[in-house]
């Protein structure tokens, strides 16, 4: 017998959903760490600073790997919390039918966040 | 049949270990941080969409309620990658006896309280 697949986890595979959400999550640090560390350098950051960094090929390429890590990160994330609380064994049958509610919801959500994210930063 | 058989484990009247409040806050913190995705997207579209936007937003941060909401945002972000942090560490093998799960817990509450006090020095000091 396979592995049990789940057509609304991230990749379909446990392993690799774990391994996407350990290596999403090193991406969406060091964005963070590189970014709280350019506010603490400039503490009076202006506006053509900041779009000017924002606007460099390495920063577009930062920026797009964040957000995407975000979304798949986040994607993983919420299929992992409901389906530990939203299941039949603890409110019955109508259960599932409301995960795949909740988990259509999420879904839009991620997508809306990552079309917007890609174009905030890539049209600059 | 005994009726005085215990049916269940009610979580509600046990006492916790602190590698177990580390954990559902880990995963309280995620929930809460998707949420905060959207004003952080909407802070970086105004920041960069022109320069007046950039300074009304600069503004904004002068004021008492955003500064709240901003420092208990960041707040929940220092507090799930300090937490995200130690996952990966005891995924590699570290920490995972009773002792080092008790002593990464202390950690994480440690450094994630240091780190949400720095937020708020830079924030307002
Ligand atoms: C905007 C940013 C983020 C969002 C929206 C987010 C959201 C989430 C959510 C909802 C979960 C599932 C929680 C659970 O199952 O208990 C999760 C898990 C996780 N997060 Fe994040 N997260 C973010 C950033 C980060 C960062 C920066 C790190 C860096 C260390 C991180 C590390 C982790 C790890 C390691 C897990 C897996 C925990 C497990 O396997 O149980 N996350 N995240």
């Amino acid at each position: 017998m396979g592995v049990i697949t789940n057509i609304t986890s991230f990749s379909r595979n446990g392993l690799s959903d774990w391994l996407l959400q350990r290596v999403t999550a090193v991406i969406i640090t060091v964005y963070i760490c590189f970014v709280t560390f350019y506010f603490l350098a400039q503490p009076n950051l202006d506006y053509d600073q900041w779009r000017n960094l924002n606007g460099l090929f390495s920063m577009k390429v930062l920026n797009v790997l964040t957000v995407v890590s975000i979304a798949i990160h986040s994607w993983i994330g919420l299929w992992g919390v409901l389906t530990d609380y939203v299941t039949v064994r603890l409110l019955g049958p109508k259960a599932t039918f409301l995960r795949v509610l909740f988990q259509i919801g999420m879904i839009t959500i991620t997508l809306i966040y990552l079309i917007w994210a890609l174009d905030i930063v890539w049209g600059i | 049949m005994n009726k005085k058989r215990p049916v269940n484990l009610d979580i509600g009247t046990m006492h916790l270990p602190i590698t177990a409040y580390v954990s559902i806050l880990h995963r309280i913190s995620g929930v809460v941080l998707f949420a905060i995705v959207a004003l952080f997207l909407w802070m970086l579209d105004s920041s960069l969409s022109s320069e007046e936007d950039f300074n009304s937003l600069k503004e904004c941060m002068t004021s008492l309620i955003p500064q709240i909401i901003i420092w208990l945002s960041l707040a929940a972000l220092a507090y799930h990658l300090v937490a995200g942090l130690r996952h990966m560490v005891m995924d590699f093998g570290f920490g995972e006896t009773l002792k080092g799960g008790q002593l990464g817990a202390k950690i994480v509450l440690i450094l994630s309280a240091l780190l949400i006090i720095l937020a708020g020095v830079w924030i307002w000091v």
